[in-house]
């Protein structure tokens, strides 16, 4: 990847994200915000790499950190967005489904 | 490595981990789109999960790669405490749980970039070639510096939020030190780029000052701003693993990492606007610091109430408005507040919940802990559908709320609130007032609506209160 490359796909991606946001209601910034927080737990495949790559006891301590740190924040990001997502039904739904 | 890179198979090893990580980018993407809709939301989460577990199994193939154990062995124990952790932690309390994730995230990319620069500066210390170009040492510090402040400053949001912090730090001259720390790092900063990685404790001391000024910055900001704190730490954290994909060379990290810096930063203004602050004046303001005795005195007397008179208003009212407050959510009341408009609701009267922006700790927090209780999200109104609606409202009951409410905020120029968009419950017929005892709200200003001719006080827990109102409203029959 060259790096004026490397500029498109941010810029792009910049777009994307600002898009993606611009037309959300109220009620799920909270929701979205938990969703974002998950998305950029992707941070676990560099910390991957860099574990994978370390050589040095100096760096092994500091990738196995950085690698548990980031499937926190991913799996726990994850385990959040899930949970308050379950509860947004419509009282439509409820009915149908019985329970209240 | 040199070597590792040119052996068989590498070739289409990477096309298999680049078609992978394109995948999950459209997935990530995907789901953050169908996430923006209350009736599609659901499926949002379990597209961006995929795109992630594709992700992470493929980065197993990754040439050149060992350590496979302490590889495994870390993402095992984060995922399980992470995994524990979110499953058992409270509704009330997620935006502290948001604020100590996404720290994690922030943490990590600080570390690879500790990795990369560590290497780079015992490299020049042994007058070993440089192996990272200009452009990449910046990114990988510039990445680091973001990346540790959202960590250490997370974990300050979190420690206040959980109230494991109760103490609010200011001193004078606390801009001028946070500034010279931040300053500090990035001329380390500097000097780590332009000499190739310099020495192990020029990279020390970027991450020391990065970290420390992560907390200096967030110890000053009171836990009612924390909210779009935490909202800014995201944005922060997805740019810092934007540039961390630089240095790694991996467009998944580049693409998901900006996306999330950019749609974070777009909710944060958002949340900033809903409190109607900007986010400098959230970030460095004194607000709540204890002055505020300009604000004009309130006149009046503050009425009380017994529930069983509030029963009987409500049983016989058409419209009945609820506006739910944090406080609310710390009573616990909101299943028993549910119950009780279940009961008007079946005796004919009309019923609405009315949310402000920033009720609950963040904007939307209140939908997340009323859904939970049951309620259906299109009862739910937010500030601006249900504003004019108050004048025709018998009662508004509020629970749990009160800046959020305070009339001053349309009248008084010198009060501190002065400007920010309120609900108009005063506006309403009758208000109820549900609350513990006589003490002023969060940001410690009296509120203008409790001693108005048309509000009654009814004192008492909030989950309390709601249990003798749902007593009251059965005893009319």
């Amino acid at each position: 990847m060259t790096g004026i490359v490397a500029l498109y796909i941010f810029m792009l991606a910049a777009f994307t994200g600002y898009e993606i946001i611009a037309k959300v209601p109220v009620i799920l910034h909270t929701p979205l915000m938990s969703g974002s927080n998950f998305v950029h737990g992707i941070v676990l495949v560099g910390a991957m790499v860099a574990l994978g790559g370390a050589t040095t006891p100096l760096e092994k301590a500091i990738g196995f950190i950085g690698v548990l740190l980031a499937a926190g924040n991913a799996v726990g990001g994850y385990v959040v967005t899930e949970r308050m997502l379950e509860m947004f039904k419509s009282s439509g739904a409820r009915k149908t489904g019985g329970g209240h | 490595m040199d070597d590792v890179m040119q052996a068989p198979g590498v070739a289409s090893r990477f096309l298999v981990i680049d078609i992978s990580y394109f995948l999950t980018a459209a997935l990530f993407i995907m789901g953050l789109k169908r996430m923006s809709s209350p009736v599609s939301a659901r499926s949002g989460i379990l597209w961006a999960g995929a795109g992630m577990l594709v992700a992470t199994l493929v980065t197993f193939l990754y040439p050149g790669m060992s350590n496979f154990e302490l590889i495994i062995a870390a993402i095992v124990v984060g995922s399980l405490i992470a995994w524990w952790s979110g499953k058992k932690v409270a509704m009330t309390d997620m935006p502290q749980m948001i604020a100590l994730y996404n720290g994690m995230g922030g943490g990590a990319a600080a570390a690879i970039a500790a990795v990369e620069l560590y290497r780079a500066a015992f490299a020049n210390a042994a007058q070993q070639p440089a192996h990272h170009s200009t452009v990449v040492m910046s990114l990988a510090v510039v990445g680091g510096i973001i990346g540790a402040i959202s960590f250490s400053g997370s974990l300050i949001a979190w420690a206040k939020l959980q109230g494991v912090l109760n103490r609010t730090v200011r001193f004078g001259g606390q801009k001028f030190v946070n500034g010279l720390l931040f300053l500090g790092a990035l001329a380390v900063g500097v000097i780590v780029v332009l000499h190739h990685g310099a020495d192990p404790l020029h990279v020390s001391l970027i991450f020391a000052l990065a970290l420390l000024f992560g907390v200096a910055m967030t110890l000053p900001i009171g836990g009612a701003d924390m909210p779009v704190v935490i909202s800014l730490y995201n944005a922060l954290t997805g740019l810092a693993v934007a540039f961390e994909g630089f240095v790694m060379n991996n467009a998944a990290m580049i693409i998901a990492g900006t996306v999330v810096g950019s749609a974070g930063t777009l909710l944060t203004q958002l949340m900033a606007k809903a409190m109607n602050r900007s986010l400098a004046n959230v970030l460095f303001s004194d607000f709540g610091s204890g002055g505020g005795g300009t604000a004009t005195e309130v006149k009046g007397s503050m009425k009380p109430i017994e529930a069983s008179d509030v029963g009987v208003m409500m049983a016989f009212a058409s419209k009945v408005i609820v506006v739910p407050g944090y406080g609310m959510a710390v009573a616990q009341a909101q299943h028993k507040v549910w119950e009780m408009c279940q009961l008007l609701i079946e005796r004919g009267v009309t019923v609405k919940f009315a949310i402000h922006p920033v009720a609950g700790r963040m904007p939307g927090h209140m939908n997340v802990l009323l859904a939970e209780a049951g309620v259906p999200y299109d009862l739910i109104a937010d500030l601006d559908e249900i504003n004019a609606e108050f004048e025709t409202a018998d009662v508004a009951l509020i629970i749990g709320a009160n800046d959020v409410v305070n009339p001053v905020a349309r009248t008084d120029k010198s009060s501190p609130i002065y400007g920010m968009p309120i609900l108009n419950a005063d506006k309403a017929k009758n208000v109820i007032v549900i609350k513990r005892g006589q003490g002023a709200g969060f940001s410690g200003i009296e509120n203008a609506l409790f001693f108005l001719d048309n509000t009654r006080m009814l004192y008492g827990d909030g989950q309390k209160a709601a249990a003798e109102l749902v007593n009251a409203i059965k005893a009319v029959g």
